[in-house]
C-alpha cells in the first residue's frame, strides 16, 4: 500500500515563519486546506493552488503543489484556464474578500454561472488587510476602516447568496473559529465537481478587528463566533432575528453539470482526445 | 467546415486562426471585438475537432489570463482582440512576461483612442504593444502585410513563443484581417514546429526557473512531477517570492538577454526595390503594401525608391534600420499613425539621414498620395 500522504507533503515548512500577523486566520486557513488534501490523499502534483493578491493570496508561497500567484482579482481566470488546460487537475483558487468580490467580482460570478470545476475559498476578513484596511464589497455597513472614517455607507456582499444565486454547485459558510467544519466542508468542496464555493469568516486583528471590535485576536476570534448561527438554528429564527446573524454552514450542494462536461457533450470531438493532442 | 486544402480564398483572421490550429494551439480564450472576432469564431467551430477548447471569457482580462493558465498547463494558447480589449490585457501581458508563459495574443488594430472608430484600420498601438504593461520587460510583436503572410507569421509567433517562453504579439490591423486573398496552406506535416524545453532534470532536483545555457527555463506543466511555482511576484530559480537584494536585478537581466542576445533568431525584414535609392521607405503591415505599389509610382515621377518591411516590430531591427538609413539619401515612414516607429527610427539614426513620417490617420488604409507627397518632400 503507498505511502499515507500528511499536510505536510502540501505545506512548505521550510517558509516559516508565516508572514502573517499573530491572530491572523490565515494560518488556520493553511492547515485546513492542506489537511483535507491529505485527508483526500491526492498526490501534491495533481494540485494547482492559484491565489489572489492580498495576505490571503500569499498562501502560495507556503505550499508545495503547483502554485500561481497571479494578478488581483483574477485567481479564477487564471484558474479557468489551467483547468481547462489540465482537466485531470483540482484547481484552488484562494482569494480574499476585495479580490474575489471587488476587482474579480465579474470572474467570480460567471465562474458561478459558468460551473467551472474548481473550489474557490474565500477569506472575508471584512477589509481589504493586505493595503492597510481598507473597507471592502463585504465590509458591514456602518463599519470603520481607513477609508471609512466614521462607517462605510454601502452594504456588504452576500457571498454565499451571490454564489447560489449565479449558480455554485457547492455553497458553504464557516469561520476561523470553527476549524472542524472548515476542513470538512472544504474536504466536500474539493471533491464536488463544478464550481465550489467556501467563505470562511475571518480574523485581521491589526485592521477590522482594531477598528471595530478590539485589536487582540481572541476578541476578533469571540466576534465570529458572536456573528454566525449555524443553518439549523437559522432557519427556525425570524426575519428579525436573522438579520441579526451570517448563517454557517453547508448551503448549497448539487450536481449541475460542469463547464467541461457539457462542452464535451456538445462537441463529441473534444472529449475523444483529452488533453488536446493533435489529430 | 473542415481544414481548407488547395489555394482558397480566405479572410486574414482565418488564416491566423489556421494558422495557430496548425502551430499546434489547442486553447483559445477570448472576448469578441470587431475586426478580430472571426478568429474567435473559427477557433469555436474548430478547436473540439482537434481535442482542443474554446471558451468565450467575461472580458479580455479573463481572456489573457486564461490562455496564460493553460499555457502553464501544458496547452499551446491564443487569444485575439483589438484596442479596447488589448488595453484590457495589459496587467497580465506583464505576468505572462513575468512568469515566462509562452503563449500568443493577436491585435487586429483598429482606430483608437478609446472606442474610436471600431471597424476601421490603424497601426496606432506599436508602443502600446512594447510598452503598454506596466515595467521594464521584453516582447516580441510580429507584423503581418498578407493574409498568407498572417499564417505563416501566426505560426512563427508561437514557435518564438514557445522557444523563448514569452508572449508573443501578432499586431495585425484590420485592413489585412478583413482581407481576403488568396493563400495556400500547406500540408501540416510539412511546417516546422518548436516546442517548449521540457526539464531533464528528475523531479526532485527540478527548479522550475533554473535557466539552461539559452538563459531559458525548461518547462514542466501543472500536473507533472516536477512542481512549477509560477509567480508575478519576484522570485527566484525556486518560483518562490524572493526579495533579496540583487534578486530583481538578476531576474530583469535574464529576461532581457535571453531575447536581446537571441534577436538574430527574431528578427525578420523584407527588402524591395532598387539596391540604391534616393528614399527609402520603412513600413510594416498594411501600409507596407501601399509603399510596394508607390516604390512603382515614384519610379515614374523619376525618384528611385525601395522599402525595408519590417516584420519583426519588436525587438526593433535595430542593425537593418541603421543601415538602410547609412545607405540612403532620406527616409520615409509610412505608418497609420501619428508617428510611433518612427520614434525607432530616429533612435538609431547613426547617419543623421533626414527622415519624413508618411501618416495615414484617416481610419483607412492609407493612401498612396500620403507617401508620395513625404517622398517629394523628402527628394525636395
Ligand atoms: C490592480 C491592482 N489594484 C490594487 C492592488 C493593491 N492591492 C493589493 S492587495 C489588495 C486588497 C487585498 O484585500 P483582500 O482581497 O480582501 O485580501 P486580504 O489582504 O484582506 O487577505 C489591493 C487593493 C493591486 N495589487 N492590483
Ligand atoms: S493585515 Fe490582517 S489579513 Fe493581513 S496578515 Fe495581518 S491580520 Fe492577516
Amino acid at each position: 500500500m503507498a505511502v499515507k500522504l500528511s499536510y505536510r507533503e502540501y505545506f512548505k515548512e521550510d517558509a516559516l515563519p508565516l508572514m502573517w500577523c499573530s491572530g491572523c486566520g490565515n494560518g488556520i486557513l493553511l492547515r485546513a486546506i492542506t489537511d483535507s488534501l491529505a485527508d483526500l490523499q491526492i498526490p501534491p502534483h495533481q494540485v494547482v493552488v492559484s491565489t489572489g493578491i492580498g495576505c490571503w493570496g500569499k498562501a502560495d508561497d507556503y505550499m508545495k503543489t503547483h502554485a500561481f500567484h497571479g494578478s488581483h482579482g483574477r485567481a479564477l481566470a487564471f484558474g479557468t484556464g489551467i483547468k481547462l488546460g489540465n482537466p485531470d487537475l483540482h484547481v484552488i483558487a484562494l482569494m480574499g474578500d476585495g479580490d474575489a468580490l471587488a476587482i474579480g467580482g465579474n470572474h467570480f460570478i460567471h465562474s458561478a454561472r459558468r460551473n467551472i470545476d474548481i473550489t474557490a475559498v474565500v477569506s472575508n476578513n471584512f477589509n481589504y488587510g493586505m493595503t492597510g484596511g481598507q473597507y471592502s464589497p463585504t465590509t458591514p455597513l456602518s463599519s470603520k476602516t481607513t477609508t471609512s472614517p466614521i462607517g462605510v455607507a454601502e452594504p456588504a456582499f452576500d457571498v454565499c447568496g451571490l454564489s447560489e444565486q449565479c449558480g455554485a454547485n457547492y455553497v458553504a459558510r464557516t469561520t476561523a473559529y470553527h476549524v472542524t467544519q472548515m476542513k470538512r466542508m472544504i474536504t466536500a468542496a474539493i471533491q464536488k465537481k463544478g464550481f465550489s464555493v467556501v467563505e470562511v469568516l475571518n480574523t485581521c486583528p491589526t485592521h477590522f478587528g482594531r477598528r471595530n471590535i478590539a485589536g487582540d485576536p481572541v476578541s476578533v476570534m469571540q466576534y465570529l463566533k458572536d456573528i454566525t448561527v449555524n443553518k439549523s438554528r437559522y432557519e427556525k429564527m425570524d426575519e428579525e432575528e436573522k438579520a441579526k446573524y451570517l448563517v454557517t454552514g453547508e448551503l448549497v450542494n448539487k450536481d449541475r453539470p460542469d463547464f467541461l462536461s457539457v462542452y464535451r457533450e456538445l462537441n463529441p470531438a473534444a472529449s475523444e482526445t483529452g488533453r488536446g493532442e493533435s489529430k | 467546415m473542415s481544414r481548407p486544402e488547395g489555394v482558397q480564398l480566405m479572410e486574414g483572421n482565418h488564416a491566423c486562426a489556421w494558422g495557430a490550429i496548425d502551430a499546434g494551439a489547442r486553447f483559445y480564450a477570448g472576448y469578441p471585438i470587431t475586426p478580430s472576432s472571426e478568429i474567435a469564431e473559427v477557433c469555436a467551430h474548430e478547436l473540439p475537432a482537434y481535442g482542443g477548447t474554446y471558451i468565450q471569457m467575461e472580458d479580455e482580462i479573463g481572456s489573457i489570463a486564461a490562455i496564460i493558465g493553460a499555457s502553464l498547463s501544458g496547452r499551446k494558447s491564443f487569444t485575439a482582440t483589438s484596442g479596447p480589449g488589448f488595453s484590457l490585457m495589459q496587467e497580465n501581458l506583464g505576468v505572462g512576461i513575468y512568469q515566462e508563459v509562452p503563449c500568443v495574443i493577436v491585435n487586429i488594430q483598429r482606430v483608437g483612442p478609446a472606442t474610436g472608430l471600431a471597424t476601421q484600420p490603424a497601426q496606432a498601438d506599436v508602443m502600446q504593444a512594447r510598452w503598454g504593461t506596466h515595467g521594464d520587460h521584453p516582447i516580441i510583436a510580429l507584423s503581418p502585410a498578407s493574409v498568407q503572410e498572417m499564417y505563416y507569421l501566426t505560426i512563427r509567433a508561437f514557435n518564438l513563443s514557445e522557444r523563448f517562453r514569452i508572449p508573443v504579439i501578432i499586431l495585425g490591423d484590420q485592413v489585412i484581417g478583413q482581407t481576403y486573398e488568396n493563400i495556400i496552406l500547406p500540408d501540416p506535416a510539412s511546417l516546422d514546429l518548436v516546442e517548449r524545453k521540457k526539464p531533464l532534470v528528475p523531479p526532485e532536483d527540478f527548479l522550475p526557473y533554473q535557466p539552461d545555457e539559452n538563459l531559458v527555463p525548461p518547462m514542466a506543466a501543472y500536473g507533472d512531477k516536477h512542481i512549477v511555482h509560477a509567480s508575478s511576484t519576484c522570485h527566484c530559480e525556486t518560483g518562490y517570492s524572493n526579495f533579496k537584494y540583487g534578486t530583481n536585478r538578476q531576474l530583469l537581466t535574464r529576461l532581457k538577454d535571453k531575447i536581446y542576445n537571441y534577436t538574430d533568431e527574431i528578427i525578420e525584414v523584407e527588402h524591395f526595390g532598387p539596391d540604391d535609392a534616393e528614399v527609402t521607405l520603412i513600413s510594416y503591415g498594411a501600409s507596407s503594401r501601399v509603399c510596394k505599389y508607390v516604390v512603382g509610382e515614384a519610379e515614374k515621377e523619376g525618384i528611385r525608391v525601395n522599402l525595408l518591411r519590417l516584420l519583426t516590430i519588436w525587438p526593433f531591427p535595430d542593425q537593418e534600420v541603421r543601415e538602410a538609413l547609412g545607405k540612403t539619401g532620406a527616409v520615409v515612414v509610412a505608418e497609420m499613425n501619428q508617428g510611433q516607429l518612427i520614434g525607432e527610427v530616429n533612435r538609431v539614426n547613426a547617419s543623421n539621414t533626414p527622415v519624413h513620417l508618411a501618416s495615414g490617420i484617416d481610419g483607412e488604409l492609407i493612401r498612396p498620395e500620403i507617401i508620395m507627397t513625404s517622398i517629394r518632400e523628402a527628394v525636395k
